[in-house]
């Protein structure tokens, strides 16, 4: 039962790190609440593992402070930090059985042989691999292998923490969405804090109370999945989450309307005077076909998904993706696209720009 | 004619193989066998034997068969001597065996180095080597007064020649192994970590399990070799004392080129030939059913 307090942690692999560029990770501040799901998201090389290898002691960070709830445990090594770790690759000990690979961390803690067949029996039972606990481990498939690796993590009873490194690589498709629910359901039993690394957005929104998006190294946006698709704080969220991304359109604001793509478009919100590099963002959710009214523009392609459609479109050369209304039968050349006003945020210098208020 | 499922046409390219394998492995051992079944009064005056020769062989009490017996035991003792050292030494080293920097290329080409030295060469060196007047080795070892002697005391022989295999060999198993080693993701040493894992616990769980099939190898490959042993012993010891050093390939050359007595020696040629054959497959076999079942 743990608090986990990054406190300005950062890291470099290079030795002596000149310049912004050569971090891994930047200076990050962040508390972890105990019972909380998170997801670290980002593109591949973005330092989320980093991240997740100095949490788990597998990494000694070159700057800052790493805090279980107020012991200082920076330079603790991993085995003493009661962490569980999930790996990309299943790990699993080839020559034991089921039942002896989820023991193994209890017995190099010296616990007594009735205690470790309990709880190995308990934690069995939740993953489900209760009928395979006298099976040789290498023999089974991929997501029961990764349910064991998991199991040694959960099996021992004074673990504070989760952390899966993108755990679901290796499944089956159909396979990922039953362990995933299994993680959810292990999450919702044990109150464990939980952090969650990948680089699929579904993921990451399905899996976690709090997704912390990060982009070369920075921790850009901390948000609920709502938040981060509703309000992302950043032109990098917008674009990263949501498919397809956000849409950006270079734009002059002025109060509450802004001019785009020679085009007038209605603000949810006022803005005071914006200097250059502003563009306002709206997900194609936000922006629809319309018959008649709306701003005209020259269709380029549709994207059908079945459910639902998506029209590629240039609005005075600035490209856009509109939803096309399910009632919509047919798409001409040209169409007209109407913006849901509380829905268009601004950024400016790829930031985004609190309205003052309509 | 493109359309026929199979075209035979193809065995036409296979032929020259044939033909290869035919005078480099074929003819030859097909020469031992009708040896082996026959006997000679003089130069080509051959006459029917059938299998008198490998019932001599096979007889403990007959004269041959003794030999055989006999040299067949200290073979057998001295491959399972070699491999008892050489691969538990060689799974120690390759741990040991830097895993990054510059240290990798250097070490590896150190360890590699016996294993380039010819064997009559490793012999000579051993033979000089062992001596007890001018060999460091032997001179050492009398000058604190152990009781070493080559020529004279059987256990001292059978030590050198060990040695020499060891000190030859063992670069073999090291490579192997540390190439096996290589291969295990660091995930497992980073899980074994966090599960709390002993140095040694992650050696019996992690490491020796991953090394399995690459130790198969090693341990088939040293067999045969030191079943086969012939130069060393025949350098530094001559088969001796008395015949403490004289193992299989030994005595075999002794009987077909020192007595010319190619019906004796074709017969255990042979057996010889069967004996490596039947070993390896019975431990690969072994091994890799081992396996298979333990999974289900």
């Amino acid at each position: 039962m743990t608090r986990i307090t990054l406190d300005g942690i950062a890291h470099a692999y290079t030795r002596q790190p000149r310049s912004e560029k050569d971090y891994a990770l930047r200076p990050l501040h962040h508390v972890w609440e105990q019972g909380m799901a998170y997801a670290l998201l980002g593109p591949s090389g973005c330092g989320k593992t980093t991240l997740l290898n100095i949490i788990s002691g597998l990494i000694i960070p070159s700057e800052g402070r790493l805090l279980f709830d107020d012991r200082d445990v920076t330079r603790l090594p991993t085995e003493q930090r009661n962490i569980a770790q999930v790996f990309q690759f299943p790990v699993i000990y080839d020559t034991m059985t089921v039942a002896e690979n989820l023991a193994f961390p209890l017995r190099n803690r010296k616990m007594p042989a009735a205690a470790i067949t309990a709880r190995v029996a308990e934690i069995a039972a939740m993953l489900e691999l209760t009928a395979d606990l006298k099976r040789r481990a290498r023999g089974l498939t991929a997501d029961a292998k990764q349910k064991i690796s998991l199991g040694r993590g959960l099996v021992r009873s004074d673990v504070s923490a989760v952390l899966f490194d993108e755990p679901l690589t290796v499944i089956d498709p159909a396979l990922k969405w039953e362990l995933r629910s299994k993680l959810k359901a292990v999450h919702r039993a044990l109150d464990l804090l939980m952090i969650y690394v990948t680089h699929d957005q579904t993921e990451a929104l399905t899996f976690a109370d709090r997704v912390v998006v990060m982009n070369e190294g920075q921790a850009v946006q901390i948000g609920t999945p709502e938040e981060l698709f509703e309000k992302p704080d950043h032109t990098f969220v917008g674009y990263f989450i949501g498919s397809p991304g956000m849409n950006f359109l270079p734009a002059r604001v002025d109060g509450n309307r802004a001019y785009a793509g020679g085009g007038e478009i209605v603000l949810g919100a006022g803005y005071p005077a914006l200097s250059e590099a502003v563009r306002i963002g709206v997900r194609p959710d936000f922006v629809t076909l319309t018959p008649g009214a709306g701003l005209k523009v020259q269709v380029r392609r549709v994207d059908d998904f079945g459910r639902k459609r998506l029209a590629h479109v240039s609005l005075g050369g600035v490209p856009l993706v509109a939803t096309i209304p399910a009632d919509m039968q047919s798409v001409g050349t040209e169409a007209n696209v109407s913006f849901d006003a509380a829905h268009v945020l601004v950024y400016q210098n790829e930031v985004r720009v609190e309205g003052i208020a309509a | 004619m493109m359309d026929k499922p199979t075209n035979n046409r193809a065995w036409f390219f296979v032929l020259p193989v044939l033909a290869l394998v035919l005078f480099s492995s074929i003819v030859p051992m097909m020469t031992v066998v009708n040896y082996s079944v026959q006997d000679s009064m003089g130069v080509n005056n051959f006459f029917w034997n059938g299998d008198a020769w490998f019932r001599d062989l096979l007889d403990p009490t007959s004269e041959i068969g003794a030999r055989f017996a006999g040299a067949l035991m200290r073979t057998f003792a001295f491959s399972a001597a070699a491999l008892a050292v050489e691969v538990p030494l060689g799974i120690a080293v390759a741990l040991c065996l830097p895993r990054r920097g510059w240290a990798v290329g250097l070490s590896l080409v150190v360890t590699a180095l016996p294993m380039l030295i010819p064997w009559n060469v490793v012999g000579m060196m051993w033979q000089i080597f062992a001596r007890q007047d001018i060999g460091l080795f032997g001179a050492v070892l009398t000058g604190i007064g152990l009781p070493y002697n080559v020529t004279q005391d059987p256990v001292s022989a059978w030590i050198t020649i060990v040695v020499i295999d060891v000190w030859h060999w063992t670069p073999m198993v090291i490579l192997l192994s540390y190439a096996g080693l290589r291969a295990i993701p660091d995930a497992y040493y980073q899980a074994a970590r966090i599960d709390g894992a002993s140095r040694w616990a992650v050696f019996v769980n992690i490491e020796l399990p991953k090394l399995q099939k690459v130790l198969v190898i090693a341990v088939l490959l040293r067999f045969m070799q030191t079943f086969m042993i012939y130069t060393e012993p025949v350098v530094v010891t001559g088969g001796g004392p008395g015949n403490a050093t004289t193992f299989l390939s030994i005595d075999l050359v002794k009987i077909a080129i020192g007595q010319v007595d190619v019906g004796s020696a074709a017969a255990m040629s042979l057996v010889y030939y069967i004996i490596i054959l039947t070993a390896c497959w019975i431990f690969f076999t072994v091994m890799t059913q081992l396996d298979r079942r333990r999974d289900t």
